[in-house]
């Protein structure tokens, strides 16, 4: 099943991915430690489901289990107003080489209230945006990542970014 | 796109297709259409405004990589199930989102300010020490020189390393040396002696010591010893499986040898 040296196995076509599936779980968790027990699981999931994988899309495949580890997790709704994704302090803060450090540091605390919000979004809104924005999958690999309609997927996408904006411009984001 | 109608949005019927083109979701035909109709629409403006806010929002912001550590349990993991899985390819600092995604700056400049940031703190670093042991433990991954002669060891880290790292064989006390190999940690490139006990493998990493720095400490990771001391100006941190006692006994003849 996952002989290394064929083109078509584990390593090759899952595994790459991996980094999908931690951004995933981080996002939907909230909390680094229960993200990490959602991506073991999966990963081991996706390794004994990997034999009956025939569709084009490993990453919409594997962010589909990802997801169903993390809906059947009881830590996924644990803490939603305790621990947002932005009290993290390993989550990279980034600025640009032009910023001067007034700058720099006004964009971080955007960032961090951005994470928040996201944070802050109902787990159905939250998956649907993330799956678009960072995995920039397309509604048709979202629909089947989520086992969801076309048709919800997009009223979903809708509503997270329209809180999204709202939110933000109360918070006085630009 | 036909399910769009049963899923209205106050205002106007068309929002969601004014979201699927900015998604990339509408063909030539479709995206005319709606053209003609968003100029003549509030609503519509209006609502495309607001999802350019949303997604100007989010376009900085970090993917969520998956940290060395979890990668390298997650691999030990799938080990128990398979154990011929191979490594993923290593993603190390590809922090950043794909420059098509629109974030504008480029690989240099965000390699620059992302070492900054992600270089393992003290805590990290055991994680760091372990994870870069478990994934030397792959197949042709564990010396880069093999030889159970420190004559032949010693001066192949000259020209690889800022420094010359100790190297000693205990192969009298059965920890034969069986070679080195260079490994990234703490920031900065170190060495690796690699021991075997019986069938277990012990990893030395060796690096110059900050001045004043003089640590000492012990600890175990996922099933992996980890003792580590300062000594002659270096920092060593012995990682393995191999029980307790013996790593301390070979901990204990490295801190004797001359």
């Amino acid at each position: 099943m996952a002989l290394s040296s064929r083109d078509d196995s584990f390593e090759r076509v899952v595994l790459p991915h991996l980094d999908a599936a931690y951004n995933l779980a981080r996002w939907l968790m909230r909390d680094a430690d229960a993200a990490e027990d959602v991506v073991q699981e999966a990963m081991v999931r996706a390794l004994s489901y990997f034999g009956g994988f025939k569709g084009i899309n490993p990453r919409a495949w594997l962010l589909q289990i990802v997801r169903n580890t993390a809906y059947g997790s009881r830590a996924l709704n644990r803490g939603a107003e305790t621990v947002p994704i932005a009290d993290d302090d390993t989550a990279p803060e980034l600025a640009s080489e032009a910023d001067d450090p007034e700058t720099a540091l006004l964009r971080m605390r955007e960032s961090r209230k951005v994470r928040e919000l996201v944070a802050a979004l109902p787990v159905e809104l939250r998956e649907t945006l993330v799956l678009r924005e960072f995995e920039e999958l397309s509604y048709k690999d979202i629909a089947e990542a989520t086992q969801t309609p076309i048709g919800t997927v997009m009223s979903r996408l809708w509503r997270a970014r329209q809180l999204l904006a709202r939110a933000a411009q109360a918070e006085g984001l630009p | 796109m036909s399910d769009t109608r049963r899923h209205p949005t106050p205002g106007c019927d068309r929002v969601l297709l004014v979201q699927a083109e900015l998604d990339g979701e509408l063909d030539a035909a479709q995206a005319a259409a709606l053209e003609a109709h968003r100029a003549s629409c509030p609503i519509c403006q209006a609502a495309q405004a607001e999802l350019l806010r949303a997604r100007a929002l989010l376009r900085g912001e970090p993917y969520e990589t998956t940290p060395e550590a979890v990668r390298a349990r997650v691999m030990a993991r799938l080990r128990q199930v398979e154990p011929h899985v191979a490594s993923p390819p290593v993603r190390r600092w590809l922090w950043l989102r794909a420059p098509a995604a629109g974030f504008g700056l480029g690989a240099a400049c965000a390699a620059a300010a992302v070492l900054a940031i992600v270089l393992p703190q003290r805590g990290d670093l055991v994680d760091a020490v372990v994870a870069s042991h478990i994934r030397a433990l792959q197949p042709g991954h564990l010396e880069d020189v093999a030889s159970t002669d420190q004559h032949t060891v010693k001066p192949w880290f000259d020209g690889r390393l800022d420094y010359a790292p100790p190297v000693r064989d205990f192969v009298a006390e059965g920890y034969p040396l069986v070679g080195g190999r260079l490994d990234y940690l703490a920031g900065r490139p170190v060495a690796a002696l690699v021991y075997r006990r019986d069938k277990h493998i012990i990893d030395l990493y060796v690096w110059p010591a900050a001045a004043g720095g003089r640590l000492a400490g012990e600890t175990e990771v996922q099933g992996y010893n980890v003792v580590r001391w300062s000594d002659g100006g270096m920092n060593f941190w012995a990682v393995s499986d191999v029980e307790r006692s013996q790593l301390d006994d070979f901990v204990a003849l490295w801190r004797r040898a001359p």
